[in-house]
């Protein structure tokens, strides 16, 4: 038998990684089924339909029971557009980046050019670097160069051009590429050239053998590079926190300015829904790496 | 119509080294490939063969030279435009692909009719012995299975050429050996011509008509199994094609393609047929194969007969490997087990004194290269 199995230490830990990595998002899903007002106390569950007693004083009349923090969520308005704002970004970033990020890959893996090893290691600095550091640089060129163009232009106003929901799309691609690049070159590494070269043998041009033999191989490492961008995109606070502009909410932000005034179960509830959707393309994501190796 | 199916007309490739230098993959080779032949390009790893066979489809250009398939220069005609399919060492699969999609997808390219396909490919998995398993995919496939895949998949748009690079490579001793006679059956049934890449000589010497022996980049000889075996035209040659005895001595005589050459080692001259070029006062090899050496008790001749003493002797069955080492050259010889005895003496035994006949008909003098 293994020694280490029986190790009381072994099992202590595993018990304790456990429970801090998953405690808090389990109480903070319980918490999205408070009945009381403030996601600080819980009140216990809302156990019924109907009239609900919250805090002692106020009734509310909540024809969702015990989803009545999810049912706030949809009526929302606030909520409902910052959805549609990340959700925007996030389709836009991933799409782009995954094409650029994919094109990189697969110009590191078979050309050699001048400079390749700097581009390599110019992949890993994004990834490395802080990332508020990554956030004040974007925010210092894009403001820089919008004021510098709105002075070349004369723009003035309303058309100034400014902060808002293309420059978070912008920073999103921007940061997603070296991900996506990374993951879809891991899968290049195995990646037997011979199988081009027959299919041009067998009267595929380039193009041909690039949608029929080579895209269907690596399929499965660009849609994982694809997802991992897509949930960077729909999680980050620090870069679109500086890049974002009026009516360019997303989801994180709203919570973060949420947290600053009443902290309702409201966001328990929308922290619920968003923890498994993330989950969801995670395990997908998981499912896809399997089938690819 | 050309005579020949494939030509290259001194046809050079390099490659540039990591240092920034050039390196000759193939040097200055012409070869022409008759219609129908089945052509074997054999040497060891780094000969140039593979890049020979790469260039003949496509995948690399000469540097210098040209390549002619059926008449037709190529130039820099990408390998979709080449009348000439391959079978890779790797076989090369479409993994994301059934059996039936990997063989139809040449045919495919080629615009035919979906029913046309579906009897081209049905012919194709017949003539492997895959018939029925159109529906599986490479994954499922034992590993030679898969190369009658990839051999189907080259097959069915029947080419000018099929050009084959180690494709047996992969497979096991006793699987090779099927195959062997397999591809040759089948070239002879399509008449298509074959080229064939290998680095083992028995391959070679089996399934080809012709064989030409590849060594750094150049072609040393070019004939067929019968000519490289018994008349190799370099030391390289009688080395590499089977097993030889060789001797290093000076050339004394060249006359009617016969030469004498004088051992030092053995004090004695030795004559022998002239295979390849040599001169007189030259350094030769003297080759003379194991199996065609004469073993005896006593002297037989005055010419070309040395004595000398049993040093190991193997029992293989077949034939029994005696080592005999004359004034310190280790000489082997293969004597065919042609009586059956379990007389241990009937085997030759180490210590005994024996003489070697070296006929000067199966004693070849070659170039010392």
């Amino acid at each position: 038998m293994n020694p280490y199995r029986r190790s009381p230490f072994i099992r202590i830990s595993t018990v304790l990684v456990y429970i801090f990595l998953y405690a808090p998002i389990l109480v903070l899903i319980i918490f999205a089924f408070n009945s009381s007002r403030t996601n600080v106390l819980f009140g216990g569950f809302i156990t019924h339909f109907g009239p609900l007693s919250m805090n002692g004083s106020t009734v509310i009349q909540s024809p969702c029971g015990p989803f009545h923090w999810f049912c706030e969520l949809a009526k929302n308005r606030e909520v409902m557009g910052a959805t549609k704002n990340t959700l925007t970004i996030a389709f836009i970033s991933t799409i782009s980046s995954t094409i650029i990020g994919t094109m990189a890959a697969l110009a590191l893996q078979r050309y050699n050019f001048k400079l390749k090893s700097l581009t390599q290691v110019s992949l890993y600095i994004p990834i490395v670097i802080p990332e508020i550091v990554m956030g004040i640089g974007i925010l210092v060129l894009f403001s820089q160069v919008f004021t510098f163009l709105n002075g070349v232009f004369g723009i003035t106003g309303d058309d100034r051009l400014g902060m808002g929901l293309q420059t978070v799309i912008v920073s999103h691609i921007a940061f997603s590429i070296p991900f996506v690049t990374l993951v879809v070159q891991a899968r290049l590494q195995g990646f037997d050239k011979s199988i081009e070269e027959a299919a041009m043998d067998l009267g595929a041009n380039e193009l041909v053998t690039f949608w029929r033999v080579t895209f269907p191989t690596i399929l499965p490492g660009i849609l994982s590079g694809g997802l991992l961008a897509f949930t960077l995109s729909l999680d980050d606070f620090v870069i679109t926190f500086f890049t974002t502009g009026p009516g360019a909410t997303t989801l994180p932000i709203y919570v973060y300015g949420l947290l600053r005034r009443i902290i309702t179960p409201q966001v328990n509830a929308l922290s619920a829904v968003w923890v498994m959707i993330v989950f969801s393309i995670m395990l997908l994501m998981q499912k896809l790496e399997n089938r690819a190796s | 119509m050309s005579e020949f199916a494939v030509e290259l007309q001194d046809v050079i490739k390099q490659f540039p080294t990591p240092e920034g230098g050039q390196v000759f993959a193939v040097n200055h080779v012409s070869m022409q490939i008759k219609n129908g032949e089945f052509f074997s390009m054999l040497g060891s790893s780094g000969c140039g063969k593979t890049t020979s066979l790469r260039m003949i489809a496509g995948f690399e250009w000469p540097t210098e030279g040209e390549v002619v398939i059926a008449g037709t220069p190529q130039g820099h005609t990408p390998p979709f435009k080449r009348p000439v399919n391959t079978v890779f060492q790797s076989y090369a699969l479409f993994q994301h692909m059934t059996v039936f999609q990997n063989v139809a997808f040449g045919l495919e390219m080629d615009h035919v009719a979906k029913s046309e396909v579906n009897d081209r490919v049905g012919k194709s998995l017949d003539m492997v012995q895959l018939s029925g398993m159109g529906k599986r995919f490479p994954k499922q496939l034992s590993g030679g299975q898969q190369q009658r895949v990839a051999l189907a998949r080259a097959i069915v748009k029947t080419p000018k050429v099929l050009l084959l690079d180690e494709p047996l490579g992969a497979l096991d001793l006793k699987l090779r050996k099927e195959m062997q006679l397999e591809l040759k059956a089948l070239q002879q049934r399509l008449g298509i011509t074959f080229v064939y890449v290998t680095h083992d000589q028995e391959e070679a010497l089996t399934m080809s008509d012709r064989i030409a022996v590849m060594s750094f980049g150049k072609v040393l000889q070019m004939g067929t199994p019968v000519e490289i075996y018994e008349r190799p035209n370099c030391k390289f040659v009688a080395d590499f094609i089977g097993t030889s005895n060789f001797l290093h001595g000076t050339v004394k005589s060249v006359e009617n393609g016969k030469a004498s050459v004088y051992i030092q080692e053995l004090d004695a001259e030795v004559m022998g047929l002239v295979s390849g070029d040599i001169s007189v006062g030259e350094t030769a090899a003297v080759s003379i194969r194991p199996e065609k050496i004469r073993l005896s008790e006593q002297s037989a001749f005055n010419q070309n007969c040395f004595e000398g003493v049993v040093s190991s002797t193997t029992y293989i069955g077949s034939d029994t490997h005696v080592y005999v080492n004359v004034k310190g050259n280790r000489i082997k010889v293969w004597e065919q087990n042609k009586i059956s005895s379990l007389d241990p003496k009937a085997y030759y035994s180490v210590g005994q004194k024996v003489w070697l006949t070296l006929f000067p008909e199966n004693t070849l003098i070659m170039a010392d290269k």
